[in-house]
């Protein structure tokens, strides 16, 4: 059907409006995370807007220089709370850095199936509360559904829903269950359907459609210049995934794609991340394939790792090698390193500073929700008010990542 | 490859390098404040450097170093591949800082700087909009300091008042809530009623 104003000449539309200051947020419906947006209107295009964050914030940084390194993963968890897992492994492997050790095989290749599961996880939930705030609210229903069956895996590996701690420095808090691989490789295949649905039931729907194409448009350069990472520079055509520039844990060894958008609208962002659950879903089995059944999990040194429980209770020397982990704190070597990992939305970067003793002096985490959220303003600024929500969801702001 | 640029930036800039240090691969280059700028402008313009943005900036509190801050930026070349940690020493004893901003040279700097001005007290000199970003523009201090103690109870607001603003605040002074609004007093009345 052909649009009813085509032949409207766009400028005898606009009508002369006094500006008008709106607030929107912070507790806004159809904007998930707490922000809060005063734009300036004229008619209903956007002059100006002001962005503004915080509203969660929860002195993550400072807590972590109260601690020890190991208290430190609870924190990191309530992060990003979508993905906390990859959170979890992007944390321990920073600490990992600066003690100069690498987790074997087996858990490495753990990491990365937990971390590709958590990462569909949130694609998921971005994807779903996207076509939910435009509307369409079967497929938030489908894709919460799929995102549950991984939350149903992950309580049977690590014992907790959204909040795991599951990470350790070192490696992992247990190993994989008896019946991971196959529990996990049933989850993909049943998300993989429920995406083949989502994408039946969105993408031939012009309503949807509408709303995404050549909204939210930005350019490759001002993407790099605002330091965007993840799905939202991959959408601008900018093929940089640390997975893939700086492969970290094993992810050299596994093939997998790295998709990139062409317009760099919030249609590609969606469609990136839909790609990426697929290309998830490869490296997951991937993964698996390589997954040992039986090995060690964990780096042999005693400095690190906690003995076994039964040492613990029955050797004097297990006793006090756990009242030392305990009680001092991991004693990470004085210095400075940035470990950084591909994260839900980006580039997860750990900036960790040490003086030797078992607190830790300053743990920085670089958000990469923060900095996509700094791009909304010229994302939005020249828009219709009605194009804010699919720009806003597109970008998946995570509350407790931004504001930390 | 990293000390390669490490090598181009000292031969550009000499004795405005202070030290150099490498740690797990990760190169670090400390500048002199006033270098600062520049020295970022070289690593982003120069082609063989071309780091073309910026990652992370944040700054490390040392309450017994004189300079009190190291202002710690993270940069990266996405066509080249390669990273480089800058950073620079300012700050007297009382955390009175400044320094130049970058926000001419990559616009992620716009909000960084923002947020290390909320955390910890640096003024970025050329900074287009720095105002606190994650806290409120009443808090009090720098939090992130080493001086800030982790418990410190801040103030309470008063009520904000929205000046040439054509809306009533949703309730009176005494309706509504039934507790905690007194000390929200409004512009027409301002006593120091108790606060319960």
């Amino acid at each position: 059907m052909e649009p009813l104003d085509q032949e409207l000449d766009q400028a005898e539309l606009e009508m002369p409006a006094e500006p008008m200051l709106l607030n929107v947020g912070p507790a806004h419906p159809a904007m998930h995370g707490t922000v809060r947006c005063v734009m300036e209107l004229s008619g209903e295009v956007i002059h100006h807007v002001d962005v503004q964050v915080g509203y969660l914030h929860r002195g993550f940084e400072k807590m972590c220089e109260r601690g020890t390194w190991t208290q430190v993963f609870p924190y990191v968890d309530r992060c990003n709370y979508v993905s906390p897992m990859l959170n979890n492994v992007g944390f321990a492997l920073a600490c990992e850095k600066l003690l100069g050790i690498s987790v074997p095989e087996r858990c490495q290749w753990y990491r990365m199936a937990l971390g590709e599961l958590a990462r569909i996880s949130d694609h998921l939930t971005c994807d779903g509360a996207m076509a939910m705030e435009l509307g369409a609210f079967t497929p938030f229903l489908w894709m919460i559904k799929a995102r549950e069956m991984i939350w149903d895996l992950m309580e049977e590996e690590t014992g907790a829903r959204l909040t795991h701690s599951f990470g350790r420095v070192g490696g992992m808090a247990s190993p994989p269950t008896d019946g991971f691989k196959e529990q996990a490789r049933a989850v993909v295949k049943q998300i993989l359907s429920v995406v083949a649905e989502v994408e039946k039931l969105l993408l031939g729907n012009r309503i949807f459609l509408d709303r995404l194409e050549g909204v939210g448009v930005i350019s490759a350069e001002d993407a790099i210049s605002l330091g965007w990472t993840g799905p939202c520079l991959r959408a601008t055509g900018v093929p940089y995934d640390v997975r893939k520039a700086h492969p970290y844990l094993k992810y050299a060894e596994v093939d997998f794609d790295v998709p990139v958008g062409s317009a760099s609208d919030c249609f590609d962002r969606f469609m990136v991340r839909i790609e990426e659950i697929k290309q998830s879903a490869r490296i997951i089995e991937q993964s698996l394939e390589r997954l040992a059944d039986s090995g060690p999990i964990n780096v042999d040194d005693p400095r690190v790792i906690l003995p076994p429980k039964d040492e613990v209770y029955n050797t004097i020397e297990g006793t006090i090698q756990h009242f030392k982990i305990v009680m001092e704190g991991l004693k990470l070597p004085a210095g400075e390193v940035y470990s950084y990992t591909e994260g839900g939305n980006g580039e997860l970067g750990f900036y960790l500073v040490s003086d030797g003793s078992g607190t830790p002096y300053r743990v920085r985490i670089r958000p990469p929700c923060f900095l996509v959220t700094a791009g909304l303003e010229r994302v939005i600024t020249g828009q219709m008010m009605a194009d804010v929500v699919p720009s806003f969801g597109s970008l998946n702001m995570i509350g407790g990542e931004c504001d930390r | 490859m990293a000390q390669l640029l490490i090598d181009l930036v000292k031969q550009q800039f000499g004795v405005a390098v202070l030290e150099t240090h490498s740690l797990r691969g990760d190169e670090t280059l400390t500048v002199e404040p006033n270098a600062w700028l520049a020295v970022c402008r070289f690593l982003r313009d120069t082609p063989r450097a071309d780091m073309n943005m910026l990652t992370d900036l944040t700054a490390v509190d040392y309450p017994d170093r004189e300079p009190r801050f190291e202002i710690v930026a993270h940069l990266v070349s996405l066509a080249k591949g390669h990273r480089l940690r800058v950073k620079t020493r300012v700050g007297d004893e009382e955390g009175d800082a400044e320094v130049d901003s970058l926000c001419e040279l990559w616009a992620g700097a716009n909000w960084l700087e923002r947020e290390c001005f909320d955390m910890f007290g640096v003024r970025f000199t050329g900074h287009p909009d720095l105002r606190r970003i994650l806290l409120y523009p009443e808090f009090e201090g720098y939090p992130l300091r080493k001086d800030f103690p982790a418990d410190r109870i801040q103030p309470l607001v008063p009520y904000r008042d929205v000046p040439n603003i054509d809306k009533l605040s949703p309730f009176g002074r005494d309706e509504g809530m039934s507790f905690g609004r007194q000390t929200h007093s409004g512009p027409e009345t301002d006593d120091d009623s108790p606060v319960n």
